[in-house]
């Protein structure tokens, strides 16, 4: 077994599933701190019911996001040891400014506002949920713009054979954390949404505190329009942006193995990376131009052509990322996120008529609530995937980046360890949230705190 | 004072943070059964540190942060180097994490039983590997050419080192106790002061004995001769003090005491490796040190300017948050189960 190959595996496995956590703590964090807000203006105790019920989401949630995270600023040095030599004079700022500004803020006011109910200034407990909120929309910019300059080094000279900061600004400033920033955090307030959302549909189906609920699936219908629409939005101009800077991946994601000029989008192929083609497939033409370039007219470059130039530029060596893997993951993204955003003016329109609650839409975003986690994995594997072999796109391959002195064995252990930690893990949250997102109330009864006083401390 | 020079006394200082911090709540996870009867003192125990814990993690992870930053060769060959105990490290803070935050939430006595051995256990391994870590750190360890750790798990695992666990989990554990002392409801801070009398013997024998092991295994002391110096002097002071306070039943004073020793041991160590890193036990010629090892000199000013900015708010909100909880958790304060 090839360390590489396990080191890869483990980092995909744990970032995966840190990727559980985050966008709904970033989403979710946004959608309580708006509850609370709305507690603090109208004094409605309906309000303060819904933000601690999904205050209480919230939290279970977060934790598993901090523990996950440790493992991943770690991960880079343990197996990745030759990629932290070659990035860390540009690529540990933003990880160590993220730390600075953002953790501490998201977990010293996290503290202070769940264990500060009874004891702080209404004004000043509502302000500590605006600071968890806050720093976990500034962590989010800062891993992003560690991301975006593997996408795109910019700012930097190689000094024996490493990466040298240059033009600090042009890091701060990478064009491709400009795409992929508002991509990424809006897809985290539709995950939020739609979590939102279908918990709230599935109470609703069981007419369990109608109010709150109700309330509840207004607020996040609301919040995936409106994010959902922006993270399409935001996503175009990525694509975009990966047309001009990466056009591999672009190529790969389209499974275009020859140009085409003008390009046409393909909808299904069944694609061999071996013989370098694709069969069965079905086109939609001039999309593809329009969707790269916004023009009808303009040649999208295949991924024969575009190994060829890569070997010309970069030496004899294979610069084809794995076709099938981005096409289709590419595919489920855009087909998921089309589908929220469906899903959301589906439940406007209803809400506009007055009538929400038709038990079909319910039922069908209960079932939306997982979506939002594939949409994101998705998203992720299409941009990781399909910058291979490289790691830092042009400069380092992922093959290069290993800890040379780490053993098979070494790699083994830590990747069988945590991938089984993990799944109990999921297992226990999962039970969990499900306990949690179990009514307030019972139906017909009286409404109250039950259980609901205490569920903060520890 | 050069810039390299200020990154390291940086990380010296995030170092020192971490293990002030940390080490009490460590301490408190590792006393939970010894000195809680029952679950609700169980939840006292861990409401002591519920506010808390969690950002005082933050303070390991910006040191890895801004040791990535800074030093990235150090940072490199540490975590690749000391692989398996940090993989432990990290099974060992999910753990904890997973038991603070899932104890509360189901009432059921095997779950709650899981959840208590999660903390203890999550909170000893890391108070005990730590201590293995930083003396290792100290002694040098298997260091080649490229600078890539040569050596195996159990190079890490010398008697030396594990005495230097012993030291770190007793004191931590004495810390812990001394912040009980402080913010528990009166008959479990009783409790704890003697708990804490207690632990201070073995404490004070293993760290007797690895003061002594020091001066034939690491140039800590032996570089300045045979007299320690003015820090780890006063480290021993502040030790031999928080005994004393504790039987005084100064609270306060005794758990700044433990938590000086801590910091000033910490500084002891930082202060002996400077100015290498990670010193090579094959040659001094492979020694990692604060320029071999560093960013260029931009990321490090560019660095600086941040911390000079957000360090002191960090400090300033982490100081409210121990405003707003300074005072005793009771049973009372808790409410319903």
């Amino acid at each position: 077994m090839d360390p590489l190959l396990l080191a890869r595996w483990q980092f995909g496995v744990t970032t995966a599933f840190h990727y559980i956590f985050v966008p709904l703590t970033i989403g979710l964090g946004l959608i309580v701190a708006i509850m609370q807000s709305f507690h603090y203006r109208t004094n409605n105790p309906m309000y303060d019911r819904m933000a601690r019920f999904w205050g209480k989401l919230f939290v279970i949630n977060f934790a598993l996001g901090v523990v996950t995270g440790i493992v991943q600023e770690f991960q880079f040095g343990m197996n990745w040891s030759e990629y932290s030599r070659f990035v860390g004079d540009i690529f540990g700022i933003p990880l160590a400014i993220e730390a600075l500004m953002a953790f501490f803020l998201e977990s010293t006011f996290l503290g202070v506002w769940l264990f500060g109910r009874d004891r702080l200034p209404r004004a000043v407990h509502l302000l500590s949920i605006w600071l968890v909120a806050l720093g976990s929309l500034v962590s989010a910019i800062w891993i992003l713009m560690a991301n975006s300059w593997m996408q795109q080094p910019v700012g930097y000279t190689i000094v024996d054979g490493r990466a040298r900061l240059s033009d600090p600004v042009a890091v701060f400033l990478n064009e491709r954390l400009l795409v992929e920033a508002p991509h990424t955090i809006l897809a985290a307030l539709t995950t939020g949404g739609l979590f939102v959302l279908g918990i709230s549909a599935w109470h609703l189906l069981r007419r369990h505190d109608r109010e709150l609920f109700l309330r509840s699936a207004q607020i996040a219908l609301v919040v995936v329009a409106v994010a959902g629409l922006l993270t399409a939005t935001s996503g175009h101009a990525q694509a975009q942006h990966t047309a001009r800077t990466q056009p591999m991946k672009l190529a790969a994601m389209e499974a275009l193995w020859n140009s085409e000029k003008p390009a046409s989008f393909s909808l299904w192929a069944s694609i061999d990376q071996k013989d370098g083609r694709s069969t069965r497939e079905i086109k939609l033409p001039y999309l593809l131009s329009v969707l790269a370039y916004n023009n009808t007219t303009s040649e999208v470059k295949g991924i024969h052509a575009l190994q060829a130039e890569d070997v010309a530029k970069y030496g004899p060596g294979n610069y084809v990322p794995p076709v099938a893997v981005v096409y289709w993951t590419f595919r489920a993204m855009v087909g998921l996120g089309i589908l929220f955003i469906l899903l959301a003016i589906t439940g406007l329109v209803l809400w506009w008529r007055g009538h929400i609650e038709r038990r079909w839409f319910l039922r069908l975003a209960t079932v939306f609530l997982f979506l939002p986690y594939l949409a994101n994995f998705a998203g992720w594997i299409t941009t990781e995937m399909g910058r291979q072999p490289w790691v830092v796109q042009g400069l380092l391959r992922t093959s290069s980046a290993v800890s040379p002195n780490v053993s098979v064995t070494e790699v083994a252990i830590t990747f069988i360890g945590f991938t089984v930690i993990y799944g109990v893990l999921a297992a226990f949250d999962f039970f969990l949230m499900y306990r949690f997102a179990r009514p307030v109330t019972k139906p017909g009864q009286p409404q109250q705190d039950a259980g609901l006083g205490d569920i903060f401390a520890y | 004072m050069d810039i390299n020079t200020i990154w390291y006394a940086l990380i010296a200082v995030l170092f020192i943070g971490y293990f002030f911090l940390e080490g009490f709540d460590f301490g408190v996870g590792i006393l939970l059964p010894a000195i809680a009867r029952n679950d609700i003192e169980r939840r006292i125990v861990i409401n002591t540190i519920g506010p808390f814990w969690d950002a005082n993690e933050v303070w390991l992870i910006t040191a890895g942060g801004a040791m990535f930053a800074a030093f990235p060769d150090w940072y490199a060959t540490l975590f690749s180097g000391f692989y398996l105990p940090l993989f432990l490290i990290l099974v060992a803070l999910i753990l904890r994490a997973v038991g603070f935050e899932f104890r509360g939430k189901l009432d059921n006595v095997g779950w709650r039983h899981a959840a208590d051995s999660a903390i203890v256990i999550g909170s000893a391994l890391p108070a005990f590997l730590w201590g293995v870590a930083i003396t290792n750190l100290v002694r040098g360890v298997p260091i080649g050419p490229d600078m890539q750790f040569q050596g195996s798990l159990l190079t890490l695992l010398n008697p030396f080192s594990l005495l230097g666990g012993l030291v770190s989990i007793f004191v931590f554990s004495l810390h812990g106790a001394l912040f009980l002392n402080l913010r528990a409801e009166e008959g479990l801070a009783e409790r704890a002061r003697s708990l804490a009398l207690r632990l201070w013997w073995p404490a004070a024998i293993v760290m007797l004995g690895f003061f002594l092991a020091s001066y034939s295994q690491t140039d800590l002391f032996s570089r300045s001769g045979l007299v320690p110096g003015t820090v780890p002097v006063l480290a021993m002071i502040m030790f031999v003090a928080s005994f004393v306070l504790a039987r005084l039943r100064f609270g306060g004073w005794a758990f700044a005491t433990t938590g000086l020793t801590i910091v000033l041991a910490t500084v002891v160590a930082f202060h002996g490796l400077y100015p290498r890193v990670m010193p090579s036990s094959l040659g001094s010629g492979y020694d990692l040190t604060v320029y071999n090892a560093s960013s260029s000199a931009m990321t490090l000013h560019v660095m600086l300017v941040v911390a000079i900015i957000f360090v002191p708010i960090v400090l300033a909100y982490q100081g409210y948050s121990y405003w707003v909880f300074r005072r005793r958790v009771t049973r009372r304060g808790l409410g319903g189960s």
